[in-house]
Parts: C-alpha cells; sequence; structure tokens
C-alpha cells in the first residue's frame, strides 16, 4: 500500500482557488485539507502533519497593499516560526499566482527560507490584468520537483501583477543553480518578450522560480486550471490533440514526497 | 496625531500605471505630458511610535524595486503634484486593508490600531502645461468629483508647503435625532413634501400614507405605544423605500388601459402578473424542474437529484452614471448577494455582465455632471472586473451596444449564477422559514452615510443634482471573506435563512423577511456604524454595501457569532423577529418607528395607467435619399466589423478572470486568437462532474425603435439560438427578464409616457408568446424604469432595452461545441430561414447612417415567429445528435455576412462562400432575420447530412466550404467580398482598445 500524502490548502480572506487546487491533489492521490487561514494559525502543528503547502490563488486581502503583501504579513507574523520549521524539516511548498507572490513577499525564492524579499512581482509592463493561455517551457535541469519530466506545458495566466525582478544580488544565484524552472515561449517554443506569449514581461521571460533544493517553487500560471481536455481553448479546434495538462505538477509532487 | 508614509517605485523601474496615464491623458485628452510616476501615501490617524511608525513603513515597502519615507519622499524632477483622496464617509478599501495589515504585524487588536487613509500622487513632468490642463488632467483623468477629494500642486510650491497629515475623517458628535412630520391635507403640498425628502411618492401614495395615519384606531394604538399621531422621518422613509419603483415595481404592477391604433381598448391588471408569472405558470406545466420563482431574491430550477441553479441579472445604471466604478463594483457585488440570499444560500459560480454605452468617440455635449461616454465605459468595466476578480468568481458572458441615448443613462446589467445543493440538513434548501423568536443578526460591512436615498434615487431621472451619499463602492474582499463564512454557517446548520442589503438598507431586508416571522423589532443603536452620528432613519436606509441579515435561531446563536469572530466578520444581533404583526423599530428605549407589515407591504395603491400602442417613426433609406445599392457591400462589412458594436473588444474583455475556478468548457472569447465571441458559454459546475450550464443572452435594443414587440422576439430567438447552437436543448433552458425603459408615466416632462408604456405591454406580450412557444419559464427578471436624463433643458430618453438571459444545463460538456470550426476540410451551410428581406434596426442601417451622416433605421423589422425557432432548434439538435456538426453559429447583427467573418476570423482560414442574392444582395447579406444557424460539417459527413435534409422540410442550403488560401472571399449575386484574412483582423481589431 501506497503512503499517505497529506498536503493543506489554506484559504480564506479572497484566496478563491481552494477547490480546484484541492481536486488537483485529491486526484494525484493526496489527502487534502483546506483549513481557513485563521484556524491554521491557531494550531500551527497542522503544518507539521503535512508534506505538501500549497498556497493557492486569489486575491487575499484584495491586493489592497500590492499582491501578497498582508497575506504574507500575517504569514510571517502569526504562523511564520511553524513555517519555518515546516520548510527546514523537508516540506514542499507551492505557490500558484498569489501564492508565488506571497511566497516572494516572505523571501522563500529563491532562499528556501522565510526572511527579506529577493525576488518582486510587480506590475506587468502592460500595467494591467491578464487572462489568457501561454506556452511554457521547462529547463530540464532545474531542481523543481514539481516538474520533473514536464518539457512544454499550455496553462492559463491571470495576473496584473506578475512581472519577475529579482534582487541584483541573487540574479547570478537563479540563472547560475538553474532555479529558473519554466519561461514564457511563443509558437514555435522559443522564449519570447512578446504580449501576450510573455503576458508581463519578466526578467529573463520567467513564469516561476525553486529554491535550490527544488522543493519550493513558485509560479504565475495556474496548472489547477487546466485538469480537462476542455479547459484548454482550443480542444474542440484541434479533436484527439493529446497534451499533458496541469495535473502533472501535483502528480509529481505527491509522488516526490512518497519517494521522500 | 497623524503618521504619514509614502511609497513609491525606485527611479530606475518602469512605472505602468503612471505610463498608461501618460498614454490616456495624449489619446483621450489630446494633452502631452512626459512622464507621470505614482506614489501610494498612507495616513495613519493615531498614536503610533516611531518604532512602530518605521517598522510599518519596513513592511508596506517592497525592498526590491520600492522605496518610502515617513513624512515626504524627496521629489524628482517633475512640474505638477496631483494628490487624489477620497472624500469624508467614503469606503478606502485600501485603507481598511493597511488597518488590518497594521494590527497583524505589530500583533495587536483591530481596534487597537489607528484609522488608516490612502492617497495616491501622481508626479507629472510636464514643463509647457498650465495650471487649467493639469486641473483638467485630475478632474477628467484622476479622479471623480463626487467621491473623490484633488489637490493640485505646482512642483517647486509643493516643496515649500506644510506637509499635509489631514485626513477625511467622517461623522460627527451630533445626538440621533427623530423628526416627526405633519401631514397636510392638500395633495399638492404632499408632493411637495414627497419631492423636498426625496421620497420619490406621487400624490396618490402620499395620500394613502396621510389616510392610514389619519385612521381614529391607528391614531389610538400610536399614543398607546408612545408615539405621535404623524409619522416620524424613520416611518415615511421605510414606506417610501417599500414603496419606491426599484423594490415595489409599481408600473408594472399597475392597472393599465391599453388603447391599439385602431382604437381598441383593453384593460390589463398588473403586466407582471398577466405576461410573466402567467407564462412561467403555463410553461411550468410541462417541465418538471421547476424550484422556486418570484419570491426569493433569484430564481431556483433543478440542476440534477442533488443540486440545484439559482440565478439572477440585476441593472445598475443610476450609481453607474455617477461613479462609474464605485457604481458598477457595486452593482456586480450586489448581485452577487442575490444567489448567496436566496434560498439556504448559493455558492457564487460564474458572474455574467453586459453594457450599453453612448459611443467611446461621442464628442457632443453631456448632460450635467455626467462624464463622457469612454471615462464611463472605462470605470464600469473596471469596477465590474475588480469586482468580480477579487471575488474569486469567472465571468461567462460580456457583450456591450453602443447608442448616442446612452449618454445620460449607460445600462450596466450584472449578473450571477449560483449553485446550491437540492437539500441542507435534509430539507429543502429553497425553504425560507423564521421562527418568532429568531434574532436578527446583521452580518458584512458596517452602516454608513452612504447609498442613502439609492432605491428612490434610481426611480427619478437624473439631473446632475445628486449628493454623494447617493453612490457607494463596493468592497468584494469584506464581502468574499462574510460569503466564505456563511456557506460555512449554512453548512453547521448555524442559521434558519438569510437574505441580503441592497436597495433601501435594513429597512427593505428586514421589512421583506418579517413577513416570514409574522413581525419584527430592530434596535437600530446596536447597529455597528462607520462612523458617529447617524440619524435612525439613516441608519435603515444605508446602503452600505456587503452586508445580509440572517434569522438566527436562539440556540445556534452563540455558536454563529463565535463562527463570525474567528473569520474576522462582523455580526451583530440588531433585534428579534417576533409575530406581532408589525415592524417595530426601537432606538435605545424609545420607538421610533411601527408600521403594520399589511400596510408596508400592501398598502401602496395600485397606479393606473393609460398606454396607447405607438406609432413606428422610422426613416426608410429612400426617405432620407438614399439608394441602397450605392455602396459595395465589401466596404458595408469593413465598416461594420471596424465599428464599436461588431469589433474585437478582448483587450478589455481579457481584463476580466474568466477561468478561476478551473471549470470553463466553452470560453466568453473563442478562436485561434481568443477574439471572437461565443454564441454561448459553458462550464463544469463542480469537479470531477461532467455536467454543465450554458449561458447565452439577446439584447438588441435597436428594434424597438420600430416595434418593442418585434424587440422582444427576437431576443428570445437570439438567445434560445445560441443555447442550441453550442449544444443546449429546448426543453432545459430557464430565462431571465431585464427590461431598462424610459420613463413611460405621463407627465409634464414626460407628454410621451402612453407611447413609451405601450411600447412596454408590446414587449411582454411578445415576450409572452414567445417563451410559451419554446417552452421557456421566466425564473426572475428586474425592470429598471427611469431611463432618462436632461440635456440643456430637452430629455434623452434611452431606447426601450430588453436583456433576455438564459441558462441550459447538459449531462455531458464534452459534447457541447462552437463556431470555431476545426482543422481539415469542411462544407458551410446555412440552416432554416435563409430569406429575410427586412433591414429596419440593422447593424447596415446603422452603418450607412455614420457613412452619410443622416440617420435611417427603416420601419421594418425582421419577422420572428417562434414557431419557426422551435423547428430550426430542433433540426439543429437533430443534425447535431448524429453527429454531423462540426461547428455552429447563430448569426444576429450584421446578418450570415457577420457571421461568416467571425466564423472564418476565428477558425482563422478563409473561407469561399456563394451566397444566394434573394430577396436582394443586401438583404442577403446583412438582414438580421431570426430561425437560422451557420453550420460547418466536415467533408466525410456532408453527404449524409444532405441526403437527411433533402427528406426535411426544414431548408438546408450548402453556401460553401474552408479555402485553402487565407481569404475571406463571399460572392452574392454580383456583390463579391474579398478580404484577406489579415486585413479583416486588422478591421476587427482597429476599435480595441
Amino acid at each position: 500500500m501506497q503512503s499517505t500524502v497529506n498536503a493543506l490548502v489554506p484559504t480564506g480572506f479572497g484566496i478563491n482557488c481552494e477547490a480546484e487546487t484541492r481536486y488537483a491533489l485529491q486526484r494525484a492521490g493526496a489527502e487534502v485539507e483546506t483549513p481557513h487561514l485563521n484556524d491554521l494559525i491557531d494550531d500551527g502543528a497542522r503544518l507539521a502533519r503535512t508534506r505538501i503547502l500549497v498556497l493557492a490563488g486569489g486575491f487575499a486581502f484584495g491586493d489592497h497593499l500590492g499582491a501578497g503583501r498582508a497575506l504574507a504579513n500575517r504569514l510571517r507574523a502569526r504562523l511564520g516560526d511553524a513555517l519555518g520549521r515546516f520548510v527546514a524539516d523537508g516540506g514542499l511548498v507551492l505557490g500558484i499566482c498569489n501564492g508565488f507572490q506571497t511566497m516572494a513577499r516572505l523571501g522563500l525564492l529563491p532562499s528556501g527560507r522565510v526572511g527579506k524579499q529577493q525576488i518582486s512581482l510587480t506590475t506587468n509592463r502592460h500595467s494591467t490584468f491578464y487572462d489568457g493561455w501561454v506556452k511554457l517551457r521547462f529547463d530540464p535541469q532545474s531542481p523543481c520537483v514539481f516538474t520533473r519530466g514536464i518539457e512544454q506545458l499550455d496553462l492559463p495566466v491571470r495576473h496584473g501583477e506578475g512581472r519577475l525582478l529579482p534582487a541584483a544580488s541573487v540574479e547570478q544565484q537563479i540563472l547560475d543553480q538553474r532555479l529558473g524552472v519554466c519561461r514564457y515561449v511563443d509558437q514555435a517554443g522559443e522564449p519570447s518578450e512578446r504580449f501576450p506569449d510573455n503576458p508581463n514581461g519578466s526578467w529573463q521571460q520567467l513564469a516561476g522560480i525553486c529554491d535550490p533544493s527544488g522543493r519550493l517553487f513558485g509560479l504565475m500560471p495556474h496548472p489547477e486550471a487546466y485538469l480537462y481536455p476542455e479547459n484548454h481553448p482550443h480542444w474542440r479546434r484541434e479533436p484527439g490533440v493529446s497534451r499533458p495538462t496541469g495535473q502533472l505538477l501535483f502528480v509529481n509532487a505527491v509522488e516526490a514526497c512518497r519517494r521522500g | 496625531m497623524t503618521t504619514r508614509i509614502e511609497v513609491e517605485l525606485q527611479p530606475q523601474i518602469a512605472d505602468p500605471h503612471g505610463e498608461s496615464i501618460r498614454w490616456r491623458a495624449e489619446n483621450y485628452l489630446g494633452i502631452e505630458l512626459e512622464s507621470v510616476r505614482t506614489r501610494t501615501i498612507y495616513k495613519l490617524d493615531g498614536k503610533i511610535n516611531a518604532a512602530h511608525a518605521s517598522a510599518i513603513r519596513d513592511a508596506l515597502t517592497d525592498p526590491v524595486i520600492e522605496r518610502s519615507a515617513i513624512g515626504r519622499l524627496d521629489l524628482p524632477r517633475c512640474d505638477w503634484l496631483i494628490t487624489v483622496g477620497f472624500r469624508p464617509g467614503v469606503t478606502d478599501n485600501v485603507g481598511r486593508t493597511a488597518r488590518r495589515f497594521v494590527a497583524d504585524l505589530l500583533c495587536t487588536p483591530l481596534d487597537a490600531v489607528a484609522e488608516v487613509f490612502t492617497e495616491t500622487q501622481y508626479l507629472v513632468a510636464a514643463p509647457t502645461i498650465d495650471r487649467p490642463t493639469a486641473e483638467r488632467v485630475a478632474a477628467e483623468l484622476l479622479a471623480n468629483p463626487i467621491i473623490q477629494r484633488i489637490e493640485v500642486n505646482a512642483a517647486h510650491a509643493y516643496r515649500d508647503q506644510p506637509i499635509d497629515l489631514s485626513v477625511p475623517r467622517a461623522g460627527s458628535d451630533s445626538k440621533a435625532h427623530v423628526a416627526t412630520i405633519t401631514l397636510d391635507e392638500d395633495p399638492a403640498a404632499l408632493l411637495a413634501l414627497s419631492q423636498r425628502r426625496q421620497l420619490a411618492l406621487n400624490s396618490d401614495e402620499m395620500v394613502a400614507i396621510r389616510n392610514y395615519y389619519a385612521q381614529p384606531e391607528v391614531c389610538a394604538r400610536r399614543q398607546a405605544r408612545g408615539l405621535p399621531s404623524s409619522p416620524t422621518d424613520v416611518e415615511l422613509e421605510v414606506l417610501a423605500q417599500t414603496w419606491s419603483e426599484h423594490c415595489k415595481h409599481k408600473i408594472f404592477a399597475a392597472t393599465i388601459r391599453y388603447e391599439d391604433r385602431a382604437g381598441n381598448t383593453e384593460v390589463i391588471d398588473s403586466l407582471f402578473k398577466t405576461y410573466i408569472v402567467k407564462t412561467t405558470k403555463q410553461v411550468g406545466e410541462r417541465i418538471d424542474w421547476l424550484v422556486s420563482v418570484f419570491h426569493d431574491n433569484a430564481g431556483i430550477v433543478r440542476l440534477d437529484a442533488d443540486w440545484n441553479l439559482v440565478y439572477k441579472v440585476e441593472t445598475h445604471n443610476s450609481p453607474s452614471a455617477l461613479d462609474p466604478y464605485g457604481g458598477a463594483i457595486t452593482g456586480i457585488v450586489g448581485v452577487n448577494r442575490d444567489p448567496l440570499g436566496t434560498g439556504r444560500g448559493a455558492a457564487l459560480l460564474t458572474n455574467v455582465w453586459g453594457y450599453c454605452f453612448g459611443p467611446p468617440d461621442y464628442r457632443g455635449p453631456l448632460p450635467g455632471g455626467l462624464q463622457p461616454p469612454r471615462r464611463i465605459r472605462d470605470g464600469v468595466h473596471q469596477g465590474v472586473i475588480d469586482g468580480g476578480n477579487q471575488s474569486g468568481i469567472p465571468y461567462s458572458r460580456g457583450w456591450e451596444l453602443f447608442d448616442p441615448r446612452f449618454i445620460g443613462k449607460p445600462l450596466v446589467f450584472c449578473g450571477t449564477v449560483g449553485l446550491i445543493p437540492a437539500r441542507i440538513e435534509g430539507i429543502p434548501s429553497e425553504h425560507k422559514e423564521i421562527a418568532p423568536d429568531d434574532h436578527i443578526v446583521m452580518v458584512g460591512g458596517r452602516i454608513g452615510k452612504d447609498g442613502i436615498h439609492g432605491a428612490t434615487f434610481s426611480s427619478d431621472a437624473l439631473d446632475g443634482q445628486v449628493s454623494s451619499q447617493a453612490v457607494q463602492i463596493g468592497d468584494p474582499i469584506t464581502q468574499k471573506t462574510m460569503a466564505d463564512m456563511l456557506l460555512e454557517a449554512r453548512d453547521a446548520g448555524l442559521y434558519r435563512t438569510l437574505t441580503d442589503n441592497g436597495a433601501g438598507g435594513l429597512s427593505s431586508s428586514v421589512g421583506e423577511i418579517a413577513q416570514l416571522a409574522g413581525g419584527a423589532e430592530l434596535w437600530l443603536d446596536r447597529a455597528p456604524l462607520k462612523y458617529p452620528g447617524l440619524d435612525p432613519w439613516e441608519i435603515l436606509l444605508s446602503e452600505a454595501q456587503e452586508r445580509m441579515t440572517l434569522a438566527v435561531p436562539d440556540k445556534q446563536l452563540e455558536a454563529f457569532l463565535e463562527l463570525a469572530r474567528r473569520r474576522e466578520v462582523e455580526a451583530t444581533v440588531i433585534g428579534r423577529f417576533a409575530n406581532s404583526g408589525q415592524l417595530t423599530v426601537c432606538y435605545g428605549e424609545r420607538i421610533v418607528a411601527e408600521l403594520p407589515l399589511s400596510f408596508l407591504h400592501d398598502g401602496c395603491p395600485t397606479m393606473q395607467l393609460s398606454a396607447i400602442e405607438p406609432v413606428a417613426r422610422g426613416v426608410e433609406p429612400s426617405e432620407a435619399g438614399i439608394a441602397l445599392d450605392f455602396e459595395k457591400p465589401q466596404q458595408l462589412l469593413s465598416d461594420m466589423i471596424g465599428y464599436f458594436n461588431l469589433c474585437a473588444k478582448s483587450k478589455t474583455a481579457r481584463r476580466y478572470d474568466h477561468e478561476v475556478k478551473g471549470l470553463s468548457v466553452i470560453k466568453p472569447l473563442l478562436g485561434v486568437y481568443g477574439d471572437v465571441p461565443a454564441d454561448a458559454s459553458a462550464m463544469r459546475v463542480r469537479h470531477g462532474a461532467d455536467a454543465g450550464i450554458l449561458l447565452a443572452e439577446g439584447a438588441l435594443p435597436y428594434l424597438a425603435d420600430i416595434d418593442a414587440g418585434a424587440m422582444a422576439a427576437a431576443c428570445v430567438d437570439l438567445a434560445v439560438r445560441r443555447i442550441v447552437a453550442a449544444g443546449g436543448r429546448l426543453g432545459r433552458i430557464a430565462a431571465l427578464d431585464n427590461f431598462c425603459w424610459p420613463d413611460p408615466i405621463l407627465s409634464d416632462k414626460t407628454p410621451d409616457g402612453p407611447e413609451k408604456l405601450g411600447a412596454l405591454v408590446r414587449c411582454c406580450r411578445s415576450l409572452a408568446a414567445a417563451c410559451i412557444e419554446l417552452d421557456l419559464p421566466l425564473i426572475s427578471g428586474k425592470d429598471s424604469m427611469k431611463n432618462d436624463a436632461i440635456l440643456d433643458g430637452v430629455k434623452i430618453s434611452i431606447p426601450p432595452t430588453l436583456l433576455f438571459s438564459a441558462i441550459a444545463w447538459v449531462d455531458d460538456v464534452s459534447k457541447l461545441r462552437d463556431l470555431v470550426i476545426p482543422c481539415g476540410d469542411h462544407q458551410l451551410y446555412l440552416l432554416g430561414d435563409a430569406a429575410a428581406e427586412a433591414l429596419g434596426g440593422s447593424e447596415l442601417y446603422r452603418t450607412i447612417s455614420r457613412r452619410v451622416g443622416r440617420e435611417i433605421t427603416g420601419r421594418q423589422a425582421p419577422v420572428i415567429d417562434p414557431t419557426r425557432t422551435r423547428t430550426v432548434c430542433e433540426a439543429l439538435t437533430e443534425i447535431a445528435d448524429r453527429g454531423w456538426i462540426s461547428a455552429a453559429h447563430a448569426p444576429q447583427l450584421g446578418g450570415v455576412a457577420l457571421g461568416l467573418a467571425q466564423m472564418s476570423l476565428a477558425a482563422n482560414r478563409g473561407l469561399d462562400i456563394q451566397l444566394p442574392a434573394a430577396p436582394n444582395t443586401l438583404a442577403a447579406l446583412f438582414a438580421e432575420g431570426g430561425s437560422r444557424f451557420l453550420l460547418a460539417t466536415s467533408d466525410d459527413n456532408a453527404n449524409a447530412l444532405e441526403r437527411w435534409a433533402a427528406t426535411q422540410a426544414i431548408p438546408l442550403i450548402r453556401i460553401g466550404r474552408t479555402a485553402q488560401d487565407p481569404d475571406l472571399r463571399i460572392a452574392c449575386g454580383e456583390a463579391r467580398i474579398e478580404l484577406p484574412l489579415e486585413t479583416l483582423r486588422q478591421l476587427f481589431h482597429q476599435k480595441d482598445l
């Protein structure tokens, strides 16, 4: 019998992708809980019983002070120690969109620790929120455990603040350690600066980065919004075309936990 | 003491918000600015020590890209500083979140933290502009004076000014006051009172109120209860809200004497009962999935054994005209509360929106106090975008139509579909019950002066004289937090029922659900206020947003309040239901209002109105001296697809989230470039199941210029064809009706009232006939009856507009289809009624009107026969069931030619089309007849389809095929259209701003 992998997806205050994230994890074989953030804060020990923490997409606290800032502030102030232990003990953290922005504010990426912020996810170059599908190419040499075996994936982006800008001090580390997990590419599969292939103008066309262990991963596109063939915008136009779906990231996460 | 913190992007980081303002100043106002940078100012209104101030500053600053200061940041080179903050009492969502942020950071309770006010500062580099120009940028681009304060400073002077530490603190120390209002004998004086107090009641209604108070037994009872014999201001306001057109739908309930042109008369006892309720009842006998209609906040239909669907569409026209952003965001989060407040409370699944605006390039005069159409449009979009996105609700449908008559009153339709378990704790979820001892609990936001008189105000024409109180700003996050908590409470069985606080505030919500218990007693002094100084009537009427009213049983009260506390949702017991038969309102020890529910809800006199069949006033081309074949059809098609009604609007629409929840199946925008609107949109309703819903609508206000009856028939036909094109089936479609009308009541200001009411009668009749024929129950609806504005003393009325929204459901979403022709070779067909001669109200006529500068509308609208709609829909469904359809489309605006252009653009493929030129070229290409579809069939299935069609009565014409080269070619008689796709797409996007 396979061992149980527990996953936590906190909810509340404007986090809004918990249902699809939970379903993706369940389908991948995880036991999933979606506690309200305040209940998790009151019982931080729940984190110790978990292997995967997903900071799901949404508009936590309306993103009123800048995307992810208010949520990161609350996590840091009221759950910081438990989160630090969870990460130090080898837990997996996946931050999707608003969750990625929150991880950035917590300093988790690329350092792998709760600390000073090292990267910023700022206003898209064209200034507005954008919902559309993008093509991503994954670095096969990245240490990211979530994306093993994935070369290319179509996923939707839905954000206004997704432009990745690293502090000068971590640029070289991201490049040298292959922490830039996936990049926005054009139809031919080449990294692109052009809107809408690249929806935000990120540094190095990056859509997501991980920490050096590969266990902490944040990305702007939404793998949990591509769980059925019919989610793809061209599912009818290209019948019979079978594509990898966003489900793969969650399957990888659960398998990585099983491998230990 | 105020602490001021300024935050801005570091100078080397681009500022996209500033850049977009620079761009808009240049492109919208013709004002060239060198650059614009933005700053956020936080003003913390309370005692904060230096260490805390510094910690707060650090936490509010992104160290990678931002810099900040306590006090003032230094000024880079710039010429003007424009500072925009809110007026006192206006919702400051960012400030509210900042306050919570500070509480978290300092680990202190929220109550102990200073209130935070925010401002945005624009640093404008433009050495050549003068102060009036800078002020114009401020007033026309950056702020709305109704709700915001603007300060414009020259940079050189600003440096020497003291640091501004003022905050827009609201409220006053004045003691709560209740006035007694004497009602005059003279009806004219009563009417004057109604106008003075913005009650929007007519003299009959005022007289009915006076007569109620004059009854000796009423006087005696009031004396015994310590109330004056004349009404208190609280009572008068409650009556005005409850009896407002907005809440009571008096026009739809009126007795109408209708006279047609032949002089025949008929008396209609309520349009609502005669044409809406009766229709649904009649259709209801043939279907078995109606769950709850008419008596709740939204209609409910059965999806399957375990789940029900809830759907409601609302309008928010008047508030959006004044403050487009605030009005629209309030519109969308407001309609979200309808499904949330239906039955035991539904989860919110998806939103729809649709707008009618003045043309964005309109440069003419505007009614007093109103903004130009482009600015209204931008604000409305941004409001609904923020409302939907921040709530985590995708949109499924979005459309826009344009006409100069919408400059005074834009129409802003917002709707929401909800999903609710069929049974909760074993009880049907639609059951609404209240026990007489249940607590009245208000949940969500606090009460302020926002939105007071919203219901009565929307029942009047706009005249530019409005106070900021009539406007609210929604806060999606407060509402989302509340909605999450309420669904949690619902599933834990912690309340008995709930309803939303919308127009009329507590007065309406408690007044309505008090009927379930048989009475209620409210304690207004316990209601949580945003700031002090509200009089009891204001507390009762406030339309401050994000509030629901619940009935909570005594034994659940503690658990309910505890859950609310843990979720940081404010919940307050503000009264108790009772079986007194009265709505009793107390403030402290004192009763300030008491009205029997019977009088409150049934005392409003029925209006007696007269209606007359309208005269068709259209202008035929010949009458305008225009020969119809004067233009090449290619030019007409190019003009049409490049103009606002039909051009791509994907740039704006893609700022709305349409994928959150991960359930989308047919997206609202389709095709290779994702820029062509779908006929109908579809989504799963929950994860792990293949059942789904389809949504579509019909709105064709231009036809009402010819005949509102023709408009209704065409709207129904269009919505149904769209649903069926995508895979829905007749018999599993429910519908919503939203009427937006110009004032149809005869008065000095409205001498043509009877004709406008006559148009409404025709619209309702034709709607009812079509719905009965097509098995469409009307499960919910709304009317907005005062859509007029005054411009230079002249009234501009909107064209009467019906929005007909359809919802259908299917067992397996993977069987659905759309207008995108798949890869491979395909034949194209026209199924149904090809020939439609009438061009009245068509996009073709509007296009020609624009070109020649003379208005032609035509006098003949296309004739729509619902029985034909049924026949052609059933034929399409059969063809689809046989597996022969690879793409389907219901053409409408711009006719078959535009329908083909849309299919070509969506597939990004050329088409070779040969259309029969009957009855003539222009009609064959551009007439907007109903009951027809364009279909694509793969080469493999074409023969089988044609053999089958030969045995059927319904016409099926092969009109062409997919082309090998990327050109759209349409031959029709002598006429030729040949447009490379690249050109077509350029035209399609030229106004996509």
